[in-house]
């Protein structure tokens, strides 16, 4: 005998985590238009990979494992680690960072909805410690035909001229440090003459601006399907914009404009994907906005002033360990008690 | 008029229109009434009848236990064949004490006196209520006499009548509205009369139309306002009304009197009319039979009724499995088919596997949220879920546990199927049991240390009085020995403890009292004459 409500809404962790995967999908169109089929590979990679390793941790702790698989968690986790990574990297390194999140990242700290940390953001930051030159070798668009993506994948010979070494991020980092010296051909130029090669597109890069608006739209939709609530994206995005346009109002030549920020990197992947992870996030709504200020902030640090490319992950990694604080302190009043 | 919003709150499938196409029926008399005499919040009523004793409708057969209690009266006129625990329309399936009834068949009334309002007190009239065995019919059962109480500042300013009826499938109240709006007018105008209320407001869900039409019709002409308020689960809780009508948030542990606000059902209204303008007491109620029936509807009940004879009329599909007392939200799974329909009984919902399936598999909780959106009270149901589940009463506590009022939304919209109110019901039955253990312990130890300090008065002053007494025979023995030396050079002291003890044996033997001391002269001879025979069976045994 079940106790009151008796009736209930249909909804499911299952539904949820479904409705996260279909949001990805214009994102993931964007991604194969601009840089071919080889990232559908990678995804396929690391779900299976997850998915292995959820089955061999599930039985390991005597859970069920059809009601456990089902609940897709471990896909999403997938596809956000294809997605973050550089989508050439040889296969192993794909399938060990999946079972890094699934296995040490989730199930060592409790399974489903007990990880402190967000799984793919752990694995992507214990990648780029580890093998930090795979790790930087990002493609510029549309150049390289299936075959030899395919080809990297399997862990062909890595011939570097064939893949263009850095994100616009990165290279706008290089070109920066180059502009700062007295003896560079570009002394003195500002940060939006040095973005303005091919390599850097309309706002965030060649190729990635519209994956990137792919990312937006599915964050639309899990805006209006009532997944994530508003707090996150707009306080991240939000933040980030502000942060940006006061250093780049004071030091035009130093730093890069709010827009190329917002639509560079993983900042829409973060905001809308990643950030809004409700298990390792913040869960009160002046919580989230705190939550994701700090992760802006914390990014915004790591791309201008840290030794790495993006700063998304351990921004995310920094402010998930924050999370308790966060909610304690945010606890909205209760009603009845508005006034104490 | 402006309203005001509560946060959260759900939109579960109202399922009301099959019960409102047919108006209320009356059943005819059941061929046993098990009358549960404590039905309301408070004190167990007193039995006033005794097996085998002919009563008459509307006959009080139980007396209010003190102020917090209400009384009971016979639902039909027949004689009272037993008087004896039968099993109570609450989950735990205990029995507690009933009056049975074999009905007549005449439905004779007992006299009737109905009252002038205008020519009792205050505290006559909330009297008159408690022995008319009036309660709140929204479900809380709490004695209305208690809250018709203008309290210290002499009154209360906004009266709130409650038609919101928020649960799924339940339609009592607005079946009530629909037929006898009248009558709740007239109750309302008592009401606002003896709180001084001056702003009366009713507020009504706005999928009741025709509800609000007949409320806005009777109220024509009387200073009664009625208001539709949206439809949304909980419109219908008593904090979550008076919010939406008034904008004041009544926390837990307050009184909404001290906010100026005072909240009756429709149903109640009715039930104060009918007790102060005919003299009825509350016999019966407006029972909604619904779910998984042919022909659902409202049934007009007598208190006692065995709920299977009220579910029989509306003809309950074959796959039935068990009744709910009350909603899909907030219902409670009955222990049996026959328990009794009491004054809580707002609506029997019959239920099957098919209408209401258990629920899917308990997932983790993932902290998404959801329950925080939905909640009502503003609460964050997830915290207290990792709490509760933690034994963490006192972090449960400071999240406001007790602010909860197990509406059931939080479950509702859970994607991870988890029990949510069972833990907090849990939590908080757990967290009353400590303080009644510690409220024991507490008195335990009162009484402990008291006994010590007892024990160490008397042996103090048991102290005092023997060196008292030795100084004083000190005294006395210096005396004599300046006196007259004894003669003999006898120790003066052996002879005195001898004297004592010699006084002590005669007293003992005085006063001690035997247990056969009471017993008649014939029997106290017989005992002695035993006494001597045995005296003389065996003179030589050493006593045992």
């Amino acid at each position: 005998m079940f106790s009151s409500p008796f009736v209930r809404k249909p909804t499911s962790v299952q539904s949820v985590m479904l409705t996260v995967l279909l949001a990805l999908l214009p994102g993931i169109a964007a991604y194969v238009w601009h840089f071919g089929a080889g990232i559908l590979v990678q995804i396929f990679i690391a779900t299976a990979a997850a998915l292995a390793t959820e089955w061999g941790f599930l039985r390991l702790r005597g859970k069920p494992t059809a009601l456990y698989l089902s609940d897709l968690s471990a896909v999403v986790t997938a596809w956000l680690i294809a997605l973050t990574f550089p989508p050439l990297v040889p296969w192993w390194l794909i399938a060990l960072a999946s079972i890094l999140a699934v296995g040490v990242v989730k199930h060592l700290y409790g399974g489903l909805g007990q990880n402190p940390f967000n799984p793919a953001m752990a694995a992507y930051c214990l990648m780029i410690v580890s093998y930090p030159a795979l790790m930087s070798q990002w493609p510029a668009a549309g150049h390289l035909d299936f075959a030899t993506q395919w080809d990297l994948i399997a862990g062909g010979v890595r011939d570097l001229d064939a893949i263009t070494g850095a994100t616009p991020l990165d290279a706008l980092r290089t070109a920066l440090r180059e502009a700062a010296s007295p003896s560079s051909p570009n002394h003195a130029l500002n940060a939006s003459t040095l973005m303005d090669g091919p390599a850097f597109g309309l706002a965030g890069g060649q190729g990635w601006e519209w994956v990137a608006l792919g990312y937006l739209a599915g964050g639309l939709f899990l805006m209006h399907r009532g997944v994530i609530t508003w707090h996150i994206p707009c306080a991240f995005l939000g933040a980030l914009a502000a942060i940006s346009l006061l250093m780049w109002g004071l030091r035009p030549d130093h730093f890069a404009s709010p827009l190329f920020h917002i639509a560079s990197g993983g900042s829409l992947l973060g905001a809308f994907f990643i950030l809004t992870d409700p298990v390792s996030g913040a869960t009160t709504p002046r919580g989230k906005l705190f939550f994701a200020g700090g992760a802006a902030l914390m990014t915004l640090m790591i791309r201008d002033f840290g030794a790495y490319p993006d700063g998304v992950a351990f921004a995310t990694l920094i402010m998930n360990l924050c999370v308790p604080l966060i909610d304690m302190k945010t606890q909205p009043a209760v009603f009845g008690h508005k006034q104490d | 008029m402006k309203l005001f919003k509560f946060n959260g709150g759900v939109k579960p499938e109202t399922n009301k229109d099959a019960s409102t196409a047919l108006p209320i029926a009356t059943l005819p008399l059941p061929g046993r009434l098990t009358v549960p005499l404590h039905q309301s919040i408070g004190g167990t009523p007193r039995p006033l009848v005794r097996t085998g004793q002919r009563v008459l409708k509307g006959e009080r057969i139980g007396a209010a236990d003190g102020n917090v209690s209400a009384a009971i009266h016979a639902p039909t006129s027949g004689t009272i064949v037993a008087l004896e625990p039968a099993v109570m329309p609450h989950p735990s399936g205990l029995s507690a004490l009933c009056a049975i009834i074999a009905p007549d068949g005449e439905d004779a009334w007992a006299p009737v006196n109905p009252v002038d309002v205008r020519a009792l007190s205050g505290g006559e009239l909330r009297d008159y209520l408690r022995d008319a065995g009036v309660v709140g019919m929204g479900g809380a059962v709490f004695p209305s006499h208690l809250k018709l109480n203008p309290g210290r500042q002499g009154k209360v300013q906004t009266l709130v009548i409650n038609g919101a009826e928020c649960e799924p499938y339940i339609t009592c109240d607005d079946m009530l509205m629909r037929e006898r709006p009248d009558s709740i007018v007239r109750g309302t105008m008592l009401m606002a009369q003896v709180l001084g209320a001056e702003r009366i407001l009713v507020g009504i869900e706005d999928n009741k139309p025709e509800a609000i039409a007949a409320m806005e019709a009777a109220s024509r002409g009387t200073p009664i306002r009625v208001l539709a308020v949206p439809t949304r689960y909980p419109a219908g809780g008593a904090k979550q009304l008076i919010r939406v009508l008034t904008g004041i948030e009544v926390p837990h542990g307050k009184r909404s009197t001290d906010f100026g606000v005072q909240c009756f059902n429709v149903g109640t209204a009715c039930a104060v009319h009918e007790a102060l303008d005919f003299g009825r007491p509350l016999i019966s109620r407006i029972v909604t039979v619904a779910g998984n029936v042919s022909t659902p509807r409202n049934f007009e009940v007598l208190f006692g009724t065995p709920m299977a004879e009220v579910v029989r009329t509306a003809l309950p599909r074959p796959d039935t499995n068990r009744y709910v007392m009350g909603g899909p939200m907030m219902g409670f799974p009955m222990p049996a088919y026959g328990v009794p329909v009491v004054k809580a009984t707002n609506c029997i919902l019959v239920a099957s596997d098919h209408l209401f399936p258990p629920p899917p598999p308990e997932m983790p909780c993932i902290r998404c949220g959801e329950c925080a959106k939905a909640c009502p009270a503003d609460l964050a149901p997830f915290e207290l879920y990792w709490f509760a589940r933690a034994h963490n009463y006192g972090k449960a506590q400071e999240y406001h546990l007790f602010d909860c009022i197990e509406c059931g939304c939080c479950a509702y919209v859970c994607p991870s199927h988890i029990p949510l109110v069972d833990y907090y019901r849990y939590a908080k039955s757990e967290i009353w049991a400590r303080e009644r253990d510690k409220d024991a312990a507490d008195q335990a130890r009162t009484r402990f240390e008291f006994r010590n300090e007892r024990q160490d008065r008397e042996k103090r002053e048991k102290a005092e009085k023997l060196a008292a007494k030795a100084a004083e025979t000190k005294a006395k023995l210096a005396e004599e020995a300046t006196g007259a030396p004894p003669a003999d050079g006898d120790d003066p002291k052996k002879a005195l403890i001898a004297a004592a003890l010699e006084r002590a044996r005669q007293q003992k033997a005085a006063v001690e009292p035997k247990n056969t001391d009471d017993l008649p002269a014939a029997i106290q001879a017989e005992i002695g004459e035993i006494d001597a025979r045995r005296q003389a069976a065996m003179p030589a045994e050493p006593p045992a």
